[in-house]
């Protein structure tokens, strides 16, 4: 019973983080209709990024704070640079390209900080383990999931109450009427990369403080595919929902299927499941159904 | 097309001069004049596929014609991007309504208020003083004005994905309203209408033109010649991207190369009503 109880509340408290990467990627998804491939890596550059302010001796918090900075650059950047020309080209294009993006990323991270695991190193939280009764959770955990929630809080705030946010909302429903209405679509492009890019940023620091710093964060990165295809596509509850479910299914299959099946069940399980719930809700949870009137 | 010269500089809040745009090879509006003065109701009228919507896609800058000059309220904007002309007082709406349809009436007319609003993050979060006063004239416009004016108060808080047409377009009108314009582009108001609908909405944009507390100046295109007709101080028509002629509906109506190319046998004109 204990075991449940553990594996449960460790699942919750990563698919928080997953819920925060997950979120970054809806945002895009939802602005731009572009379906962002290339997640994962930039989960991975937002780690090592403050993993190397961090290494220089800068406090945990600024470094963060920093990586957001850098985050918010590299993704006006990547806009600027590679999506924004591909307006209106097909999917599969853009898809192509973030594909791209991908190697690319990834390929530069492995030139610049070598493929050799790294730690955040003096570690950022107490190795001592925190009690709740019956159930043990190390404290990296409970404070990534506390972290996530926060920045889940100030994003979700932020769509519903500033004018950035509603103009994002007005471009993602009609882009043409947003236009009309003096939104400028190409800043909300922008800023939603930024935006992606600085939740990603979070989410691969606080990923590598749980398990160390190498190219496999940008595999768990990379989960928010089976994470916004449970919660749909363009819902942001879809994504924070998805996100939790992904993390705790993740973990009850790596504490009760690994013995069986030794080794990589955990990283395969969302994706397998993600196949199966395909079939059966193709729209997500909480995803637009798009149905033809004739 | 004889008062067109006459007109005064200052009188004329938008001026097309020669625009062309190309689609490849086809001409899609090739070398339009236009000039729209202030507090008129002109109107656009062409068969399908003339470049009507083209030709309002340049003017709100959807479109970058590849000739010719826009001016707006005596500036040129070729070069000014769609949301800007939007803040210089000019807004539209599209022939496939284009609303955020998740969000409902209310909201949609809100957002087409933001342009307007000035407080930033931190006058906004203590809500004193100029906000509170701006957020408190913005409700009176939008609640007294718009909502009284298209008659939607029982439908303000209904989503507008869930409303039939008819409803959706004037949404769409009472959006395009918000941002308290000095030139409204109408792209077919009334397509797809009942006649019960058309006679309101016909009468909306008669009252935003009218009333001295919008004076809104209209760019009107629309296939009802008889809305048309009634409505319009001038009327402009166009013809596979080319200009037949401009002038008042009465010249429009006895021209005979319009009657040709356009409203075809003698008495179309009662066609549609």
């Amino acid at each position: 019973m204990d075991l449940i109880l553990m594996t449960l509340a460790t699942g919750i408290m990563v698919g928080g983080i997953y819920a925060l990467v997950a979120l970054g990627w809806v945002l895009i998804y939802k602005c731009s209709g572009v379906l962002n491939l290339a997640m994962g890596e930039m989960t991975l550059i937002g780690a090592y990024v403050s993993l190397s302010f961090y290494s220089m001796g800068i406090p945990f918090l600024a470094s963060l704070l920093i990586m957001l900075v850098i985050g918010f650059i590299l993704g006006i950047l990547v806009e600027r640079i590679f999506l924004d020309r591909l307006i209106g080209e097909p999917v599969l294009t853009v898809i192509m390209v973030t594909v791209g993006l991908s190697f690319f990323f990834k390929g530069t991270l492995e030139f610049i900080w070598g493929t050799d695991t790294r730690v955040f190193s003096p570690p950022v939280f107490s190795i001592e383990p925190i009690r709740f009764g019956p159930i043990i959770i190390g404290s990296v955990y409970l404070w990534s999931f506390m972290a996530a929630i926060i920045l889940l809080v100030v994003f979700v705030c932020f769509f519903k109450y500033t004018r950035w946010g509603l103009a994002m909302q007005a471009t993602a429903d009609d882009e043409m009427a947003a236009l009309s209405l003096g939104v400028s679509a190409r800043y909300v492009y922008a800023a939603a990369w930024a935006i992606a890019f600085m939740a990603a940023g979070v989410g691969g620091t606080l990923l590598g403080n749980i398990n160390g710093l190498n190219i496999s964060v940008a595999y768990l990165g990379l989960l928010v595919l089976p994470v916004v295809v449970l919660g749909g596509l363009n819902s942001v509850p879809g994504a924070i929902l998805g996100g939790v479910i992904i993390g705790v299914l993740q973990n009850f299959c790596g504490a009760y299927l690994d013995q069986f099946f030794p080794g990589g069940v955990k990283e395969i399980a969302p994706f397998a499941f993600m196949a199966v719930f395909l079939l059966w809700k193709p729209y997500g949870i909480w995803g637009w159904e798009r149905i033809e009137r004739v | 097309m004889g008062g067109a010269a006459a007109v005064q500089e200052s009188d004329v809040i938008l001026e097309l001069k020669d625009v062309a745009m190309y689609f490849g090879k086809v001409a899609a509006l090739a070398g339009a004049s236009l000039r729209v003065r202030r507090g008129e109701i002109h109107s656009v009228i062409g068969p399908n596929g003339a470049g009507k919507t083209v030709m309002m896609n340049c003017i709100s800058g959807l479109y970058r014609p590849q000739k010719g000059e826009i001016h707006f309220k005596g500036e040129r904007v070729n070069d000014v991007r769609p949301y800007e002309r939007a803040v210089r007082g000019m807004s539209r709406t599209f022939q496939k309504v284009e609303v955020f349809g998740g969000m409902t009436v209310l909201d949609n007319i809100r957002l087409g208020r933001h342009i307007h609003l000035k407080s930033g993050i931190l006058s906004g979060s203590i809500y004193a003083g100029k906000t509170a006063r701006e957020e408190i004239e913005n409700r009176q416009f939008i609640e007294e004005e718009i909502i009284d004016l298209l008659e939607i108060e029982h439908i303000r808080h209904k989503p507008v994905g869930m409303l039939p047409y008819g409803l959706q377009k004037r949404v769409e009108l009472g959006r395009a309203l918000a941002l308290k314009p000095d030139l409204l582009i109408l792209d077919e108001p009334l397509a797809g209408l009942n006649l019960e609908e058309t006679e309101d909405m016909a009468r909306f944009v008669l009252d935003v033109n009218e009333d001295p507390r919008w004076n809104i100046t209209c760019l009107l295109v629309e296939h009802d010649m008889g809305v048309v007709m009634d409505l319009s101080h001038r009327v402009f028509v166009l013809n596979f991207g080319n200009m037949i002629m401009d002038g008042t509906p009465q010249e429009v109506q006895n021209n005979p190369e319009v009657i040709k190319a356009y409203l075809g046998e003698e008495d179309l004109y009662a066609t549609r009503r």
